[in-house]
């Protein structure tokens, strides 16, 4: 009963192909136009929708960012100027402090020399008066014994 | 006479047997509009409930339902490629959705339960018309798909590699179609078949993990149904260069 029935081609049977098929086909290709406007239509349209939305916002915040750092780069770049910019004023500070610096020393040690020289030239020449004086009176003296020696005798 | 008797009470299973429904002179398995019209009135209740009111932050069902049209788009984007995925999205999802619900609608709803003067109520994909009728369609689609978008240069598909490949191609033609509906049948029956039979030798427990193992070959059985459709769809638009 069952042999017959398995592959029954007269009544029935697993293989019994009959007007089921185009009835069925039909219904699924009215399912598939259903389904298209009752769920693949809307569905797409927000989740695209969204999709959309959510790469035109990471595309604006790149954007943004891009933005950000070109700012960032700029700023960097003007502090790195003023900074430059400071240090030569202070070097420049700097050498002309130095510059004054040694200006007023030589200034001074001429001064000091100067001085010192005078001293040095005022303090020879007393010295050579006083010697002269010295030896002056070392004459008299000696001329001195030597005529009370003469007179003595 | 064991035999006899075993042969018989296999017989209850009702294999091959239909509710006939004769219009005019056509005759029609009534089981299989049945229990389609069944569960395909519940997938388009849940899916209009489930479309109702969309709104940009998906809640509840709407959820569920971008995460099957995901799944559907990446399944046609990756098979037929970008350029017209979009044109046969609709009918890969309708195959993958009608198969899938048919299946497991077959394997979870207790029709058994339900008595038909002949015949007795399934998934609508174990009958062969269905699956045939299926099948049909994806010839026809993949045929149109190539002739409207490559017009007659479609043909140079059959002689691509070298003109030696003609008669393996033109037998495609036909194996496509008959191994589609063929797979998809036999895996459904054949599960209905063995949970049928394992319910009937042993009531208790043993068949539930078939029940489970059923759930899965549908499930994997839909998915090969519309990969495969989305396959050939996809090779009839392809570009040689």
């Amino acid at each position: 009963m069952l042999a017959f029935n398995f592959f029954g081609a007269t009544e029935g049977g697993l293989f019994d192909i009959n007007a089921t098929l185009p009835l069925m086909a039909i219904q699924v290709v009215a399912l598939t136009y259903i389904l298209n406007s009752l769920f693949f239509k809307p569905v797409g349209n927000v989740v695209e929708k969204r999709e959309k939305f959510v790469s035109n916002n990471i595309i604006e915040a790149k954007n943004k960012l891009s933005e950000v750092k070109k700012l960032e780069a700029d700023l960097l770049t003007q502090l790195q100027s003023a900074r430059t910019e400071a240090q030569k004023i202070v070097s420049e500070a700097e050498d002309e402090s130095d510059k004054l610096y040694k200006e007023a020393l030589e200034l001074a040690n001429n001064e000091a020399n100067a001085s010192k020289e005078k001293a040095r030239l005022e303090i020879e020449s007393q010295t050579s008066a006083a010697r002269d004086q010295l030896s002056k009176q070392a004459d008299d003296l000696s001329e001195l014994i030597v005529n009370r020696l003469i007179l003595e005798k | 006479m064991f035999f006899n008797s075993w042969l018989t009470n296999f017989a209850a299973l009702e294999v091959g047997q239909h509710l006939y429904w004769q219009i005019g002179n056509i005759r029609l398995h009534g089981q299989v509009f049945l229990t389609s019209w069944i569960l395909l009135g519940a997938l388009l209740v849940f899916i209009s409930l489930g479309t109702k009111k969309m709104e940009n932050d998906p809640k509840g069902l709407q959820n569920l339902l971008e995460f099957l049209w995901d799944y559907i788009r990446d399944l046609a984007r990756t098979q037929i490629g970008e350029k017209v995925y979009r044109d046969w999205m609709p009918f890969i999802g309708t195959l993958f959705l009608f198969v899938f619900v048919s299946n497991w609608g077959g394997a979870l709803i207790p029709w058994r339960l339900i008595k038909l003067p002949s015949g007795e109520l399934g998934a609508p994909t174990a009958d062969i018309n269905t699956t045939i009728a299926l099948a049909l369609l994806v010839s026809l689609s993949y045929f149109y798909a190539g002739l409207s978008n490559k017009g007659w240069r479609y043909f140079e598909y059959y002689v691509h590699p070298t003109p030696i490949m003609l008669p393996f191609k033109i037998l495609e033609d036909f194996t496509k179609p008959l191994s589609l509906s063929f797979r998809l049948f036999g895996n459904i029956l054949a599960d209905e078949l063995v949970v049928g039979v394992l319910v009937f030798l042993v009531p208790l427990i043993l068949p539930i993990p078939v029940m489970f193992l059923g759930l899965f070959t549908s499930a994997i059985q839909a998915l090969i149904f519309a990969t495969l459709a989305a396959y050939y769809i996809g090779e009839a638009v392809e570009e040689h260069h």
